[in-house]
């Protein structure tokens, strides 16, 4: 253990002692840190792998996980470091750099997620009644008693719910507005892609040359265009030979990029980029007669004479425009994200369940789910709903 | 002056337990009755379990409590309610011969070591230095002890109604204990009002049975306790009769007279338990309602129609039973009437069932706003192990809303009051697929046994049933291929994957009599089988609220304490402060569980909780 508040370089090992990264290490004892409790930073290579593998045997290690979105503002908040107006100032601070950004925001505190979610929870609420109307007074009065089945209607609504929420879970997230619409450039070695990243984000961050393999790991600049935000991320050349070890990694890395953009700049051959993604077909390098000409590129452009550039900003602006949430709509992070596809998943699971007393337990974690994303706690709720509804009772 | 250790005021089903517990317990007891020979009666329904309230009564027995083994002696009709669902909803529901419920109680109570009976009127609590120190009764004999529990049901300031009628009492026929709720009052403690009711009795041999659907008593032979063995009296059925549009017609008639519609009766009543007045007047459009008709004993004319419970005139009540079928030339032999009596709000107890502000003073059943007997005998039990330990210097037994009902209804009686009779049901329960009736010795045998409140008995009960769990969990822990299975005629896909047959169980196919061929040929209790089965099936849900349970634990170890400065704690609002104080939460868990409070409130709460403790 380093001593405390002193930055020490060091080797991470795995549980099986293999290297992971030199780092530089902080043991931060309690109270004075940012959360007042007992801190440790390791500041890594900024490489994903790296940061992924450190992860990963850091989560092997028993009573280590993640920290939930949010939770060292919390923690925090609760050790009494920061108070509540300091903590929604720090949230406040993480959003809203570009228009599109602050008019989302907007639609969000003004509780239009909230409205939706009142509407799922009623619904799953009705549910549960029906549920436990069913398994608490069965053979009552006005309930007949369906026996060892699901009240009838209860898996057709869990099922027609399940789906509404699904149709809720693809469209567009928060995280493509809060870290920009991600447009990755992806092509052969010296396609010119690092050229044309640079004219994009209009500075010279990629190094650019005539030599194959100069670009060997991934980077990413975010810019504003036309006030949407935009995250460029200029790739390692895919190539199947000839590329050292550290290009390797580095056609890796560019590969797991492609696989996570929101849109591909295709440089390389016509029909040969990515597939399951959006990808553009880009005749870049239009100055050069000595390759092969792409028979229908979506644009050809030259990043050295300026041609077809304006045209691709205006694409690109307008094609982000339609795939962000739009200006007031509603859009998901990742913890609504996560919950909410609990609560899909449990009321689907509901839909699918024959014994009643399973299908309850489903539509109860659903409300958990539901609960948590708004703060709210319910079983009182539930029964208000159940008498609400049926006359029960000798 | 007479010394012991606890007094029970009260002997009903609350009072029994709570005495009978102290005493198991080592505790020297005192039950102070009105009427010993009214020991253990059941002043409404004569039927004991029921979906929720079966829980209550497994898990009362399973810390050997006298309710399920009672109503085994008395039983002469058995319906398990849900039969066909999950054993977690199932309900276990007997219909108990009054006088021989009345009677085993009495027997048992007169057979328990360390336990007396008090004939007398509980008229005021001794104080001193605002703790309690014992009961006067109403003839002047002071009896001492550092803890009383007061299980007064329905007699504190109780009130009878019956349309113009009214009358004292807290049951028809039977004196109220009026000293004791002024004195109460006086104290400054919490207290309401709260309603019930009970529908009239009829002469049987007046009813036509031929003309009515009956309801025969189950075939199988389960019985309320596991130590029963096997059910001893004739099994009698039950007939269904409904209302009509002539008897809504009578009741409409006389609802400008009824005390619940002229506003004599302001309290709430239980909203699961609705007077037939009640079900007319909000459920207008039903065309009828069904009427169970329960026999009150083997030697007795005496008919109990469950579900037209009412206070209105009896004139009105004789027109409104003889407009049902089967029931046109019935005789009434006591109108229906409804009871208005005093209640503490329970908000104002700790979990253990004591009243913060008069520290050796304990309070269970109806007095804490509850209804029924089962919840009434579950407190009871809670107050009485309790008591005991406080004064014996044991530990009482924990319980969470995760491990027993009881801890269910403890929690949110604290925490969020009443605003009407609180009814146990199993949809009150987050966790009930592992509070299960048939599992309820599992569960709480085992802190009865540290406690010390289970006899001799049914402490070798559970021992060997605990040696065959522990013998069958091992045979199950065999693994075996799923055409191992097929060769033995047991359909499962063959997906080649060998599994435990404890994870066999859980696929729909394969029954636990289908595992026959790799178990040992010592017979099986049922009763354990279907147990182990259901824990088989619902391994994946509980694991899941593992995590659930973690955390809530997790707040649990936050302790607040009685008389937490909520006030001043920075960025709570009035409101939060004001329910936080009436509820006085025990741990930070308690707290998210008060109804209101937000996440935001939590927050700084612990915060405040932690500078606390660091302080």
């Amino acid at each position: 253990m380093p001593p405390p508040r002193r930055a020490v370089l060091s080797t991470l090992r795995d549980a099986d002692g293999e290297a992971l990264d030199r780092a530089v290490v902080l043991w931060l004892p309690g109270q004075g840190t940012a959360t007042g409790e007992d801190s440790a930073e390791l500041h890594l290579h900024g490489g994903r792998a790296v940061v992924a593998a450190v992860e990963a045997a850091l989560g092997a290690l028993p009573s280590l996980r993640r920290a939930e979105p949010g939770e060292f503002t919390r923690r925090a908040f609760a050790n009494g470091r920061i108070d509540l107006a300091e903590a929604e100032g720090l949230a406040d601070l993480l959003s809203a750099e570009t228009e599109l950004q602050r008019r989302g925001a907007l639609a969000m505190a003004g509780g239009a997620l909230s409205c939706l979610v009142a509407d799922w929870r009623g619904r799953v609420l009705a549910l549960s009644a029906a549920m436990e109307a069913a398994l608490d007074f069965a053979g009552d009065d006005d309930i007949d008693d369906q026996g060892a089945a699901v009240p009838p209607g209860v898996s057709e609504a869990c099922e027609a719910l399940a789906d509404e929420l699904a149709a809720w879970l693809r469209r567009p997230r928060a995280e493509p507005l809060r870290e920009g619409f991600r447009v990755v450039l992806a092509g052969p070695p010296n396609a010119g892609k690092s050229t044309l990243f640079n004219a994009l984000v209009e500075d010279e961050a990629a190094i650019t040359a005539a030599e194959p393999g100069t670009t060997r790991d991934v980077l990413l600049r975010t810019v504003a265009i036309g006030g949407v935000p935009f995250a460029f991320v200029d790739t390692a050349g895919l190539r199947e030979h000839g590329a050292g070890a550290i290009e390797q990694v580095g056609i890796a890395r560019a590969r797991a990029e492609a696989e996570r953009a929101d849109l591909v700049l295709w440089l390389g051959p016509e029909g040969e980029g990515p597939k399951e993604r959006t990808v553009w077909e880009i005749a870049a390098q239009c100055d050069r007669t000595d390759i092969p000409a792409k028979r229908q590129p979506r644009f050809r452009l030259s990043a050295l004479t300026g041609e077809g550039l304006d045209d691709l900003r205006q694409a690109l602006v307008e094609h982000a425009r339609s795939a962000l949430p739009q200006p007031g709509e509603v859009a998901l992070n990742a913890r609504q994200h996560g919950l909410l596809a609990e609560v899909g998943a449990a009321v689907g699971d509901a839909a699918a369940c024959a014994d009643p007393l399973l299908a309850a337990e489903n539509l109860r974690l659903a409300r958990v789910a539901l609960d948590r994303l708004v703060g709210r706690a319910g079983t009182e709720d539930m029964l208000d709903a159940l008498f609400g509804r049926f006359c029960i009772g000798k | 002056m007479h010394q012991f250790d606890i007094i029970v005021v009260g002997g009903g089903h609350a009072g029994v337990e709570a005495a009978a517990v102290a005493a198991r317990m080592g505790a020297r007891t005192a039950l102070v009755s009105f009427d010993p020979a009214m020991i253990g009666a059941m002043s409404c329904n004569p039927a004991i379990g029921g979906l929720g309230k079966g829980h209550l009564v497994r898990e009362v027995d399973a810390f050997d409590g006298l309710l399920a083994r009672a109503a085994d002696e008395a039983a002469i009709h058995y319906r398990m309610l849900n039969r066909s669902k999950g054993s977690a909803v199932q309900g276990p529901r007997v219909q108990a011969d009054r006088r021989l419920f009345r009677a085993a109680i009495q027997r048992i109570v007169a057979a328990q070591e360390g336990l007396t009976v008090v004939a007398g009127e509980a008229a005021a609590l001794r104080l001193h230095g605002g703790a309690v120190c014992g009961v006067d009764l109403a003839d002047g004999t002071a009896l001492e002890a550092p803890a009383v529990v007061l299980c007064t049901g329905t007699f504190l300031g109780g009130r009878l109604f019956r349309g113009e009628e009214r009358m004292e009492g807290g049951r028809i026929g039977e004196s109220a204990a009026h000293r004791l709720a002024k004195q109460l009052r006086g104290a400054g403690l919490p207290m309401a009002r709260l309603k019930t009711g009970t529908p009239p009795r009829l002469d049987g041999r007046t009813i036509d049975w031929s003309c009515l659907p009956v309801q025969p008593s189950d075939p199988e032979p389960w019985t309320m306790s596991p130590l029963t063995g096997l059910r001893r009296l004739p099994q009698v059925f039950c007939a269904i009769a409904r209302t009509n549009a002539r008897t809504h017609d009578a009741i409409r008639a006389g609802l400008d007279r009824s005390p619940l519609f002229s506003g004599a009766i302001d309290a709430q009543g239980p909203r699961y338990c609705p007077s037939i007045e009640d079900k007319i007047h909000r459920f207008g459009d039903r065309d009828g309602h069904q009427v169970f008709l329960e026999p009150e004993g083997l030697d007795d004319h005496v008919i109990y129609p469950n579900g037209v419970s009412t206070s209105l005139p009896a004139d009105v009540q004789v027109a409104m039973m003889r407009s049902m079928e089967g029931l046109e030339a019935v005789e009434i032999l006591v109108p229906g009437y409804a009871v208005e009596y005093d209640h503490i709000d329970p908000r104002a107890l700790r979990r253990s069932l004591e009243l913060r502000e008069m520290p050796g003073l304990y309070c269970a059943g109806q007095i804490n706003g509850t209804t029924g007997y089962e919840e009434a005998a579950a407190q009871g039990l809670v107050a009485g192990m309790h008591a005991a330990a406080a004064v014996l210097g044991l530990t009482a037994p924990a319980l969470d809303r995760a491990s027993s009902y009881m801890a269910v209804m403890v929690d949110d009686l604290t925490l969020h009051g009443v605003s009407e009779p609180y009814r146990m049901l199993t949809a009150r329960a987050e966790y009930r697929l592992r509070l299960r009736a048939n599992n309820a010795a599992t569960r709480l045998t085992p802190l009865g046994l540290q406690a010390g409140c289970i006899g001799p008995e049914r402490a070798a009960w559970f021992a060997a049933r605990e040696e065959a769990r522990a013998r069958l969990a091992e045979q199950l822990a065999l693994e075996v291929l799923p055409t191992e299975l097929n060769a033995n005629g047991v359909m499962v896909r063959a997906d080649g994957v060998r599994r435990p047959l404890s994870e066999w169980l859980r696929f729909p196919e394969v029954t636990f009599a289908a595992l026959q061929p790799w178990l040992d040929d010592v017979p099986i209790d049922a009763d354990l089988a279907e147990e182990m089965t259901e824990d088989a099936a619902y391994a994946p849900y509980l694991a899941r609220q593992e995590a659930e349970l973690k955390q809530l634990r997790a707040s649990d170890g936050v302790p607040l304490g009685d008389h937490f400065p909520y006030a001043e704690v920075p960025g709570l609002s009035r409101e939060m402060v004001e329910r936080l104080e009436r509820a006085q939460p025990d741990t930070l868990a308690a707290a998210g569980r008060v109804p209101g409070i937000t996440p935001a409130a939590l927050a700084s709460l612990l915060v405040a909780a932690r500078r606390r403790v660091a302080a």
